[in-house]
């Protein structure tokens, strides 16, 4: 029987330019079908791993298998691996059908404007197909980027801050295309500062501080290892509710006004006190973390001063 | 557990790369109106200049540009040599590397064609193509132009001779052939400076800066056996091949020195190119050791040719000596004077008869006859069938250093003056008024 392996194997692996130490023996599993964050302060190595994953550079020391075929050289990674590092290469002088075209030629793939018209409706840039490169704006490129991977089919996606410049029409867009390619089988890396997107889309993440993983897994570990966090909770009645929050095991208030508080516990905690207010009957309307866990964990395992909690 | 290997994929083949290489060039606005201007800029500069009166005698064979419609092409190809090519390398070669740099495009290539070696071939073949297309269009226009506007004629050689129209359009067309070399030496410069300096102007511009250092140098006084290993000497050589006989010598050693230079070229970029680190953020060029790479084999070469040149010709010093200066001058007025006679319906009389013989001094014979100057000065004797007396007439030679002359008749004026002849072409200056001529620098050929 024949196992399928992972998108992505990395063991000690270590990048230098000149002094500086850009990677410093990571190990990084993707696992294949899902959606894998990589976050870290500027800095912190993020494109030089994706730049390993599309095989534009080879790792000084370590091993790294890519969709199960060790890569040892420049430019050698398996058919299926598409992406972009950097920001998506586009040729202002041609119209997105145009550079899409060329691309589609240059691969030797599927030329047919279906195709095309195809990933260009995916990304949403359908109106502006026609339209030069030239004119567009940051958040436009990145989905004509987007869908210029998407022409590949690839099996492994390296998208290198595929959010940025998007605006919520087109971070819809892009979030169901990637949705949509995972729910197919691909394997999706991405970088991004934005906590949000990443909560929304991914299933696992990998935090890297200066050229090491701090962190590596799913969100949910990301949580629990996280410990208290600082949540903002309002309800039907704060002055009934303050004494109870207050009193609560495992609760500490840290601030509040007139109408909210935020409290710091662990998961358990809130549930236990949610019980509480509900059983003296005072409605929760709102309970959330102040900060993303993602986010939370990043400030914390990357030493951001301002933590939040 | 067993893995499920997958295949590495495969580089795309060259020529795919080659096609996208030239769909992102043609895209380009600026290469477009260069394909345009190449293709009607000369036709219309030649059609209108051959119908004016006054006519570029400056430029090489511009004196014949009424006359025959074959001028109009070498004119055109004096004024590429000088000006047109070097820019239109700078543009095509010297950004085709360049422009990836400057629209962060090369990680994208990269994953996409997967291979550096193959980019860089892709790259090289479409900037060689468009700078053929730029080449081919303004050779085929000025030919175009001049023949729409002044026929096509037999044009006066270098010499005097007259060349037949077909003879004229092959040899207008092998000058263009010839020139394409130096033309890939300066695109293969181009190609070094895109590789060399990224996003910098610098690359962009090395072609036309080389180019120009290169013109000022052919200005100078050198010896012969350095100019002919500059790389730009075929821009002048392809002169040769308008006498009688063609001095091949002298071109066949520049085309051979323009191409060593185009693989050498060439050959430096593809080495810098395939060694740069393309994820290092702080490097889009190649860095101070990459220059000196680049520039000290070409330095290297320009010096092995000048030394192998001057071993195995005769040649010293700058190559113009008084032998050299009298056969030119003797010769280019016995064809001319053939012509004249049958321009003013007088006896046909070979250059045979006419024996014709120049007597030269430099600066009133205070100087050694000898090297480029204004202050030649000619005494030409001819005989005629039947008649005892010798003939002569006086001219003043300008010759510059690339060994290019402008004869000027001083007397009698008769013989050498001011006046109009009547032609098939309309009313032309007498040919033995002004004339270009050229020494042949080696003494490659017996004329």
């Amino acid at each position: 029987m024949m196992d399928t392996p992972a998108a992505v194997r990395a063991r000690g692996i270590t990048k230098c330019f000149g002094d500086v130490v850009a990677l410093d023996g990571i190990d990084l599993d993707v696992a294949p079908g899902g959606i894998h964050g990589l976050v870290g302060p500027n800095g912190a190595g993020k494109t030089t791993l994706l730049g390993l994953l599309l095989s534009l550079a080879v790792a000084d020391e370590g091993r790294l298998e890519i969709l199960g075929t060790p890569v040892g050289k420049t430019l050698s990674a398996p058919g299926g691996v598409a992406g972009f590092v950097d920001g998506p290469g586009l040729y202002p002088s041609l119209t997105a059908r145009q550079n899409l075209a060329a691309l589609a030629a240059l691969r030797g793939g599927d030329r047919r404007t279906a195709k095309i018209d195809d990933v260009l409706g995916e990304v949403g840039l359908t109106d502006v197909a026609d339209d030069r490169v030239r004119g567009f704006s940051l958040g436009m490129r990145q989905r004509l980027g987007l869908a210029a991977a998407l022409l590949t089919e690839p099996r492994l996606l390296v998208l290198d801050e595929p959010a940025n410049g998007l605006d919520p029409a087109g971070k819809k867009h892009v979030h169901g295309v990637l949705g949509r390619l995972a729910a197919g089988g691909t394997t999706v890396v991405l970088s991004s500062h934005r906590m949000d997107d990443l909560e929304a889309l991914c299933s696992e993440v990998t935090i890297l501080s200066t050229g090491r993983v701090v962190f590596t897994g799913p969100l949910g570990k990301l949580s629990a290892e996280n410990g208290e966090l600082d949540h903002r909770l309002r309800t039907s009645d704060p002055e009934a509710a303050r004494p109870l929050v207050a009193g609560a095991p495992g609760i500490r208030l840290a601030e509040g006004d007139a109408d909210a508080f935020v409290v710091r516990a662990l998961v358990p905690a809130l549930d236990e006190l949610v019980l509480r207010l509900a059983k003296e009957g005072i409605a929760v309307r709102e309970l959330a973390p102040v900060v993303s866990p993602l986010e939370a964990a990043f400030l914390a395992l990357t030493e951001q001063p301002e933590a939040g909690r | 557990m067993t893995a499920t290997l997958t295949e590495t994929a495969r580089p795309v083949p060259v020529a795919r790369g080659y096609r996208f290489e030239l769909v992102k060039l043609f895209s380009a606005w600026r290469i477009r109106v260069l394909v345009v201007a190449c293709w009607l800029a000369p036709a219309l500069f030649v059609a209108v200049v051959s119908e004016q009166s006054s006519l570029p005698v400056d430029t090489l064979f511009g004196r014949w540009m009424n006359a025959t419609g074959w001028a109009g092409p070498l004119v055109m190809l004096g004024f590429a040599g000088t000006y047109a090519l070097p820019l239109l390398t700078s543009v095509v070669a010297g950004d085709v590397f360049a422009s990836e740099d400057r629209l962060g495009t090369w990680r994208h290539l990269l994953v996409a064609v997967r291979s550096t070696r193959r980019i860089f071939v892709a790259k090289a073949l479409a900037s060689l193509t468009v700078i053929f297309v730029l080449v081919a269009g303004m050779a085929v226009s000025g030919a175009v132009g001049g023949v729409l506007a002044a026929g096509s004629r037999p044009l006066a050689g270098l010499d005097g001779h007259l060349l037949a129209p077909g003879d004229a359009a092959v040899r207008v067309l092998l000058a263009w052939v010839c020139v394409f070399a130096p033309t890939l030496a300066l695109g293969a410069i181009g190609l070094l400076g895109s590789v060399l300096w990224g996003r910098s102007p610098m690359g962009l511009l090395l072609p036309a800066v080389v180019a120009l250092v290169l013109a000022l140098a052919q200005l100078l006084p050198l010896p012969v056996a350095v100019r002919l290993a500059l790389p730009s000497y075929a821009f002048i050589a392809w002169n040769g091949l308008f006498t009688d006989p063609a001095q091949l010598g002298p071109l066949l050693i520049a085309v051979g020195v323009s191409l060593g230079w185009a693989v050498l070229a060439t050959a430096l970029a593809y080495l810098l190119f395939v060694r740069r680190d393309f994820t290092n953020p702080a490097r889009d060029g190649g860095g101070r050791r990459a220059l000196t790479l680049g520039v000290l084999p070409l330095v290297a070469l320009l010096a092995a040719t000048a030394g192998v040149v001057a071993v195995a010709t005769p040649a010293t010093g700058s190559g113009i000596g008084l032998d050299k200066v009298q056969r030119s001058v003797a010769t280019a007025f016995a064809h001319l004077y053939r012509l004249q006679a049958g321009q003013l319906n007088r006896p046909d009389v070979t250059e045979e008869q006419l024996a014709a013989t120049a007597a030269c001094t430099k600066g009133d014979g205070l100087v050694e006859p000898e090297g480029p100057g204004n202050d030649w000065r000619c005494v030409v004797s001819w005989h005629l069938p039947g008649i005892a007396a010798t003939g002569s007439a006086i001219y003043q030679l300008d010759i510059t250093s690339d060994g290019r002359y402008v004869a000027d008749g001083d007397g009698p004026k008769e013989v050498n003056g001011y006046f109009q002849v009547r032609t098939p072409a309309g009313d032309q200056p007498n040919p033995l008024w002004q004339f270009d001529g050229n020494v042949e620098l080696l003494t490659t050929t017996k004329g």
